[in-house]
């Protein structure tokens, strides 16, 4: 017969194996791209404009392009979604429509990144006339990421006890006056966490803001919203492919600027969510 | 006054909380509206099982049958990798492994969530596309097999905090139960909780899938981006994906070609409104019960 014991220790090894091929890769990954971009990190190559068609130089207009959509994208994303959350968690009832609300988010979150590009192209770029642009690429990456701001703000909201807000209405404080002085204040480490979280995937997706704003070189910084930027993403794109004989250097240096300033608001995220849990009073 | 001041505040959040709908519907409504214009001049099923896809000659064949064929087999390779990798991890973090340590691989599999695709898609072909070409002794590493690859680890992510999510929202006594008939932890796992958790489990693979399916940058970047029906995992393919981004540069607004691409954006977005639709279905399944 065979030993139960024997075959939960295969299993186990078993289990153990998948998640360090998980692991191990990712752990890999960050390090190979911190080793090898370290050595392109100077003043230089961070605040100067490409140079010898992208084959030296830095990305100063990649950055400030990254930084400029990152900011269009959530003063459009943040408000709209904050308030969807809002509707979720105090007003909506558990009917139908709230059904079809919670299965668009889930449909928002799962439309291909490439598909919120051609969308961006066809109702900002051609419909509205934006034209390629700072103003298209940042409408385009807000509604990307959208629901991962609703998701995140509502769990947030919904993990406030709901007699904080008995206590409130009891007083005399209207619904309104509750979300906003009681409800908000307490869920704001949430709705920081998916606010940044956001940020972080905005910063990082190529495929939305492919035809909607980025360009492949333009070495001077937008001067309006209708302007076209340099993307890091992309930027990272066109010198891997595009553009023949690149330094490796200077690619390890863009994926280690791209990826650090990704993780780096990861990181802030986790350690809001971390501090929120210890301080948790309830 | 403040009356008013919150009835206006009321209707603004109602309006954001149908917001999502309303972009959904916005997006399909202009897919169809650029994408249905190239029926005028190929047929549904010419486009769809059409063999050849050749939008800038003269005329223009107009087939998406290697692109779709591209894309199923990256994602059927990703999808042969990512899931019992993928579900094994969730099972060992959400039962074997240590509290603590819990906490630092759910941190690294959330990292591997942030990576940017564009960023795996340039490792991939620093790293894993020469290792293809040598390994396989094949004259490019730019495969579909790299593809399946880099695409796995995108998966994995979606594919383990979905699922133990799925295990650790199964009732502790089932689990219990389990033990007190004499079952070795293994056989609570398999028997007893891995079934329970079944629908939630099916939910995260789909999810894993939707998001293979619709990757763009690092598939374009690592699979070789040729358009012909693939004839083994060892050849350059190109996705559904791959191909709009690829192309919509160069194509001209208003022209066939960009018909086209909109047509192909309709096929992908009917592709994971399906998953997405069924998923839900199987998460919710998981609730009610």
């Amino acid at each position: 017969m065979r030993n139960p014991y024997r075959s939960q220790k295969i299993a186990y090894a078993f289990l153990l194996l998948s998640t360090l091929l998980i692991v191990v890769p990712v752990g890999m990954i960050v390090v190979i791209i911190i080793q090898k971009g370290l050595p392109a990190m100077n003043w230089q190559f961070l605040s100067d404009i490409p140079r010898q068609g992208m084959r030296a130089g830095g990305i100063f207009p990649a950055i400030v392009g990254t930084l400029y959509l990152v900011t269009g994208a959530i003063s459009f994303a943040l408000p709209i979604g904050l308030l969807a959350a809002i509707y979720l968690s105090e007003y909506s009832r558990d009917n139908l429509l709230t059904r079809i609300i919670k299965l668009a988010i889930v449909n928002l979150a799962g439309v291909p990144s490439v598909v919120y590009g051609l969308f961006g192209l066809a109702l900002f770029v051609i419909f509205f006339g934006f034209g390629a642009s700072i103003l298209s690429g940042s409408l385009t990456l807000g509604i990307m990421i959208l629901p991962v701001i609703i998701t995140t703000s509502r769990e947030a909201l919904e993990s406030v006890p709901a007699s904080f807000r008995e206590v409130s209405l009891s007083l005399g404080a209207s619904k309104w006056q509750t979300i906003r002085h009681i409800v908000l204040p307490n869920a704001l480490p949430g709705i920081l966490t998916g606010t940044i979280l956001g940020l972080g995937r905005a910063a990082g997706e190529t495929a939305p803001i492919l035809f909607t704003v980025a360009a492949f070189y333009l070495p001077q910084l937008p001067d309006s919203i209708m302007d076209q930027v340099m993307a890091l993403p992309y930027h990272l794109y066109v010198i891997s492919t595009q553009v023949p004989n690149v330094d490796e250097k200077i690619r390890y240096g863009t994926a280690l600027v791209l990826l650090a300033m990704v993780l780096f608001m990861n990181l802030i995220a986790i350690i809001i969510r971390h501090k929120f849990r210890k301080r948790k009073k309830w | 006054m403040r009356k008013i001041k919150e009835t206006i505040i009321e209707k603004l959040i109602l309006a954001s909380g149908l917001a999502s709908i309303f972009f959904v519907v916005l997006i399909f409504l202009f897919l169809i509206k650029e994408g249905l214009a190239v029926f005028q001049s190929v047929t549904p099923g010419a486009f769809l099982f059409g063999k050849s896809w050749y939008p800038i000659s003269e005329p223009a064949q107009l087939g998406i049958l290697p692109l779709i064929l591209g894309s199923l087999l990256v994602t059927l390779g990703a999808a042969v990798i990512s899931i019992p990798i993928g579900v094994g991890a969730a099972i060992y973090i959400a039962e074997i492994a240590p509290a603590r340590i819990k906490d630092i691989l759910k941190s690294g599999i959330e990292l591997l969530a942030a990576i940017p695709s564009v960023v795996l898609g340039f490792i991939g072909m620093v790293t894993l596309v020469p290792l293809v070409k040598s390994l396989f002794h094949l004259p490019t590493g730019l495969t579909a097999l790299s593809g399946s690859i880099m695409l796995a680890f995108m998966a994995m992510p979606t594919i383990v905090s979905i699922a133990e999510d799925a295990l650790y929202s199964i009732p502790k006594n089932y689990k219990e139960g389990a033990l007190a008939l004499g079952a070795t932890h293994w056989q609570a796992i398999w028997r007893v909780m891995l079934p329970a958790a079944s629908s939630g489990i099916l939910a995260a693979i789909m999810l894993g899938i939707g998001r293979v399916i619709g990757e763009t940058m690092a598939v374009m970047m690592i699979t070789g981006n040729a358009a012909v029906i693939p004839q083994s995992i060892l050849v350059p393919v190109r996705t559904l994906t791959a191909t709009i981004a690829a192309e919509m540069g160069e194509a001209v607004v208003g022209s066939e070609h960009y018909f086209a691409l909109f047509a192909v954006g309709i096929v992908l977005f009917v592709i994971s409104f399906g998953i997405n639709v069924t998923a839900d279905l199987f998460l919710h399944e998981k609730q009610s019960k």
